[in-house]
This record gives C-alpha cells, structure tokens and sequence, in this order.
C-alpha cells in the first residue's frame, strides 16, 4: 500500500496512482487530483460527471462506463471528450477517487 | 502497514508513446460486426488514434439500406448454444429453417443491447462522437455501385488500398 500527499492530505493509491479508499476522497481534493490529469479548471459540467460518478458508485459498487454516464447523466459522449480528453473513463475515475472502470463500453 | 511516497501523475499520463489502430471490417454479419466495433471504442476512449476501415461485406455495416438490418445465421456456425443448454451446439440443420435468422438475430440483438451497447448505426455515430475515423474501401464502393450519400454521415471519405496503406504504415492493424 503506497500513499501520496495530494492537496496537503495523506492519501492511499495503487500502484497507477489511482486511489484505492473511495471514503478518503472529499470534493476538495478533486481539483488537485483533475491538475494530474492536464485539466486546470474544473467547470459546473466536470462536477455534474463527478459527482454522478460518486453517486453511482455509491449504489453499483463500481466505475460507471462513458455508455452508462451518457445514457443516464444527460452529458453526451462528445462532450465528455471535451471535458477528459484523450482517455475520458480514466480521467474522470481518478478524478473522482474511484478505480478505473472495470466495463468494456 | 508500510507505506512510501509516490510520485503523484497517474502512469495512465506517462506510459507509453503515442498509439495508432486501425481496424478492417470485411464482414457484413451481425456478430461480426460488434468484436470491431466495441474495440475501438476501447481504443478511442484510450487516447489512442482510431480508424475502421470497411471493406466488401463491412460495406453492409455504414450503408444506409443495410446498416439497421445487419443479421445473425446459426448456418456454419458451431459456436451458437442455446441458453440454458450451455456447452451443447445447435443442430446446424436447424439454421436453414424459415424464420430462423430471424429468430437468432433477435436473440443476438436482445443480449448485446442487455449490455448497454447501442445498435451499429448509433454505435458508428458514438465513434465519430469520440473522434474515431470511418474509412469506406474505393474498390467496394464502385463494385457495389455505391456513393458517399448512401453511407453512414460519420464515414470521412472513401479511399483505394494505397491510402489506407499509408494511413496504417505506424499503426497496429487488426482485420475482421
């Protein structure tokens, strides 16, 4: 088990530098976390994607997919590429302190 | 519990050098043409520069007329089990009987939408969504007396072998 300092606080992550205790993470931390990952400013469009991902994860136990972000949070595909480019699912996973998603679609 | 300091990027933003795929879909059949699909949508969401190319009966996959009707033949196919008799093959005889293409492409549909993912023409229209590049075959278009306005809208362009070619001289090239 490693842990890293983000945004001054002690955190637990796996050896990608996802974290691995989805209680540690608290909204504050989400802008530090989004910097990692190249994007600098996390707009109301960034924290309706987090905060459904948190929500579902709460629930399913698992990362929702980009398929099931799009069919069910009303931000569609394309945007979600604007908003995490490049490697979307895991972008917004790692923001958001969950694991990679684990679904193929 | 012992712990270290680590640096803080994720490796998902260092790893690696840039990657290039491109896919030939060369079959017009239900089933064959999802496993091509539902790759590059893994690729695309990967960051990684995505083309499908689509050539002779992968024609059916981005025409217009065929694309919402592709289908699904248990004939010369061992691998069809029923549900709940797993490990046991359909009889193949079973496949020429009227209705039963039909049937089995129903199935197929009614299984492949319980895991979310969409039918091919909206599946094409996610691609092109999350930046992937459709490739229709020059050599099929004219062959099949096709034109552009008869393909699906995402498709880029129609282009001969040698530039597809060069397209994928630095790419991973996976046929279907």
């Amino acid at each position: 088990m490693s842990t890293t300092q983000i945004a001054g606080r002690e955190i637990h992550v796996d050896d990608e530098g996802f974290m691995t205790d989805p209680q540690e993470w608290t909204e504050d931390l989400a802008p530090a976390l989004a910097k990692h990952v190249g994007i600098d400013e996390l707009t109301p469009d960034h924290w309706l994607v987090i905060r459904y991902l948190r929500n579902d994860f709460a629930t399913e136990g698992e990362t929702a997919t980009l398929r099931r972000i799009s069919s069910n949070a009303g931000v569609t595909t394309k945007r979600l590429f604007e908003l995490f480019p490049q490697k979307p699912g895991k972008k917004m996973a790692y923001v958001a302190g969950l694991p990679k998603p684990k679904g193929c679609i | 519990m012992t712990t270290e300091t680590k640096v803080q990027v994720p490796s998902f933003m260092t790893k690696g050098p840039d990657r290039k795929i491109c896919f030939i879909c060369s079959k017009g059949n239900l089933d064959m043409a999802y496993p091509a699909l539902i790759m590059a949508n893994g690729a695309v969401g990967e960051g990684i520069e995505t083309h499908i190319f689509f050539t002779f009966w992968g024609m059916d996959m981005i025409n217009k007329k065929t694309m919402h009707d592709l289908k699904f033949t248990l004939l010369g196919n061992t691998a069809m089990h029923p549900p709940g008799r797993f490990g046991i093959s359909m009889a193949q005889g079973l496949g020429g009987l009227p209705g039963m293409t039909k049937m089995a492409t129903w199935m197929l549909k009614k299984q492949i939408a319980a895991q979310g993912v969409p039918e091919v023409p909206e599946f094409l229209d996610l691609l092109v969504e999350s930046g992937a590049k459709l490739w229709a075959c020059k050599m099929s278009v004219d062959m099949m007396g096709l034109t552009k306005e008869d393909m699906h809208d995402g498709v880029e362009d129609i282009i001969n072998v040698a530039s597809f070619l060069e397209l994928a001289a630095d790419a991973q090239v996976i046929f279907v």
